[in-house]
């Protein structure tokens, strides 16, 4: 269980974020969503001591996040960059710099084992020892999501990961952190700006506006009224063959969208 | 995911997996390298003590090595080219060892004390001290001795805050003013410009024989130190080189960038800042005794970057004795080339480095 208590973030007498709480329950991915300069990746940087906070505390399964070391962070909270940095270095030593908080002197046997583990749980086998500056980006995520994973986290946090991958690489990484997750008892939140793929992938949805939570609750958050208040975007959620999608409307339909929307049944404004 | 198996699956089916396999593979060719590269230096400094007017046989110089060798023997192998190859070879690991570990922190390939102005800023320290502290003579009985150290604790000091300033100046401009990695180099040569000209300065107002003992420690001499500075030379190899090794998984860590390797439970400022003072200490203690020697701390990286990757593991350890290896080829270079005639060292590897150091950025930059 993670407990997120008034954090509030400030650069100078400007805050970001006031008082921002909210729980993440084991095995739930949360969504963090708002515009551009809302303060979603300033929150998860905040919630692992990437950078400080002005006051409050993250709590993972009771223990208070601010009075640990740093490797005890790094044992309870992995974190995935919006940029990835990539170097010359193979795939398998990409990820295995992710058992970094549990080297004392060097890497034991355990640790190649976890990794050895990660590697065949995510299908990496075949480029192991590929260097990661010659991946695509859909790969490297997948390397990136594998090192996180190494950490042996409780905690996963996530900065716009589908942000410079195609459709179909956007759908597959989303559907592996829910997989994670779930399977691994891991709680997830991720920063995102696709809302079909929060609605599709994540269990709840945190909407933040002017540094604080404007909304945060389940699939029944997600409404147009929401949607317009936080982005300013005309929207409608619809049900399509049982799937909640948002369709967003910027401006006036044009005749093919129009047409469209008639085979679709709208279920919220 | 709080226990330690992730797929929840027995350790024996990965024991012996593809990955596992291959990756033990990777890590034996990289053992090879330092392997082979040890061979290498030992061969050269072998024959870089048996090489010179007086030649030594490589039987003679064991036998002077375990103390029966003839008067003779002793005097050249153990009084002269001893001292001659260890510092070469500890010089050139330390330029190597720092080189590589402020490429990692600064994030720039370009780094190393040569072009950050550290060895400038040391040399200038050094110049203070030889001419306004007198720590330093000249000894006019042989151009090779044309500079002596007096008190090589105020010239090491002095050239250690001539370093450290330089450095400091580097990482405020790197952190400060976010200056990036072009910018920081030019900000390098505008530095080496500034202490260049403080030195000038200095000689200007400086006697003849104090300007020529200066200029001639400019030129870089691998063969003036005897065994006492070389075991200062060593302790300052040895102390970065267990710090940097120490601190091998931080650098790892730290190629993913900064937020990445903060989020795996790196300390990033104190590492770079600490990274940074154990570099320019051990380069100004370098430099304090053999003059400026240019891209040692460019080219052993480099070029062990393509053999052994970023894996600091490996890189830090092979980019030393490459460094030996380097310093050491071109002191004999300079040596043997017209003997008895000793060309200045700083201006083989500048000679050597330059052009090899060019013919790999085109390299890079073509492959891209």
């Amino acid at each position: 269980m993670i407990n997120i208590k008034d954090i509030t973030f400030s650069y100078g007498k400007r805050d970001i974020l006031k008082d921002i709480s909210f729980d993440i329950e084991e095995n739930k991915c949360i969504a963090i969503l708002g515009n551009n300069g809302a303060g979603k990746s300033t929150l998860i940087k905040c919630l692992n001591r990437i950078i400080p906070v002005k006051q409050g505390a993250v709590m993972v399964d009771g223990a208070d996040v601010f009075n640990m070391s740093r490797n005890d962070v790094a044992r309870n909270i992995a974190y995935v960059a919006q940029k990835t940095e990539t170097s010359r270095v193979t795939v398998y030593d990409a990820i295995l710099v992710g058992r970094k908080p549990y080297i004392k002197w060097d890497i034991t046997s355990e640790d190649r084992r976890i990794v050895d583990e990660i590697i065949d749980h995510m299908n990496l086998e075949d480029f192991s020892l590929r260097y990661i500056d010659e991946l695509s980006g859909g790969e490297l995520q997948k390397v990136m999501l594998a090192r996180a994973l190494v950490q042996q986290p409780k905690f996963l946090l996530l900065d716009e990961p589908t942000s410079n991958l195609d459709p179909r690489n956007q759908y597959e990484l989303m559907k592996r952190v829910r997989h994670v997750a779930k399977e691994h008892g891991i709680s997830v939140a991720v920063v995102i700006h696709d809302l079909n793929l929060a609605l599709r992938y994540c269990d709840k949805f945190l909407f933040i506006k002017d540094s604080k939570i404007f909304s945060y609750g389940g699939h029944e958050t997600m409404t147009a009224g929401i949607i317009s208040d936080v982005y300013n975007l005309k929207s409608e959620v619809i049900d399509h063959n049982g799937i909640k999608m948002v369709v967003p409307l910027p401006e006036e339909p044009y005749g093919y969208e129009a047409a469209e929307m008639k085979h679709l049944r709208v279920v919220g404004n | 995911m709080s226990n330690t198996s992730v797929a929840g699956e027995s350790l024996k089916s990965y024991t012996s997996s593809k990955p596992r396999t291959e990756y033990n593979r990777y890590v034996r060719i990289k053992v090879l390298v330092l392997i082979i590269l040890c061979a290498g230096l030992f061969a050269l400094a072998i024959f870089a003590i048996g090489q010179g007017s007086a030649k030594v046989s490589v039987a003679e110089i064991f036998k002077t090595f375990i103390g029966q060798g003839e008067a003779r023997s002793q005097t050249v192998v153990m009084g002269v080219r001893v001292p001659r190859v260890t510092t070469a070879i500890l010089v050139g690991a330390i330029l190597a060892i720092t080189g590589v570990v402020m490429q990692s922190v600064l994030k720039n390939p370009l780094a190393s004390a040569s072009t950050l102005g550290v060895s400038n800023g040391a040399s200038f320290g050094a110049t203070i001290a030889i001419i306004v502290f007198s720590a330093g003579i000249q000894n006019s009985t042989s151009a090779a001795n044309a500079i002596s150290v007096t008190n090589p604790v105020l010239v090491s000091t002095c050239a250690f805050i001539g370093g450290i300033g330089a450095t400091i100046i580097i990482i405020a401009l790197s952190r400060i003013k976010q200056v990036g990695q072009q910018g920081l180099v030019l900000a390098g040569v505008a530095l080496s410009a500034i202490f260049s000209g403080a030195s000038t300065l200095i000689q200007y107002f400086a006697d003849d024989v104090q300007v020529a003992a200066v200029v001639f420690w400019t030129f870089g001499d691998l063969g003036s130190t005897n065994m006492k500075e070389v075991l200062i030379i060593l302790a300052a190899f040895a102390g970065a080189f267990i710090f940097f090794m120490i601190n091998r998984w931080n650098y790892n860590a730290m190629e993913n960038g900064e937020e990445t390797a903060k989020s795996l439970g790196v300390n990033v400022n104190l590492i770079m800042y600490s990274t940074m003072a154990v570099a320019a200490f051990a380069t100004s203690i370098a430099v304090s005794y053999v003059g400026i020697i240019s891209f040692i701390g460019l080219i052993a990286p480099h070029i062990m970057r393509r053999f052994v990757g970023n894996d600091y593991r490996f890189l830090i350890p092979t980019s030393a004795v490459a460094g030996a290896l380097i310093l050491l080829g071109a002191d004999s270079f300079a040596r043997l080339i017209i003997a008895p005639i000793i060309l200045p060292i700083g201006a083989i590897t500048s000679f050597v480095g330059g052009p090899v150091f060019l013919w790999i950025l085109f390299k890079g930059a073509k492959r891209k």
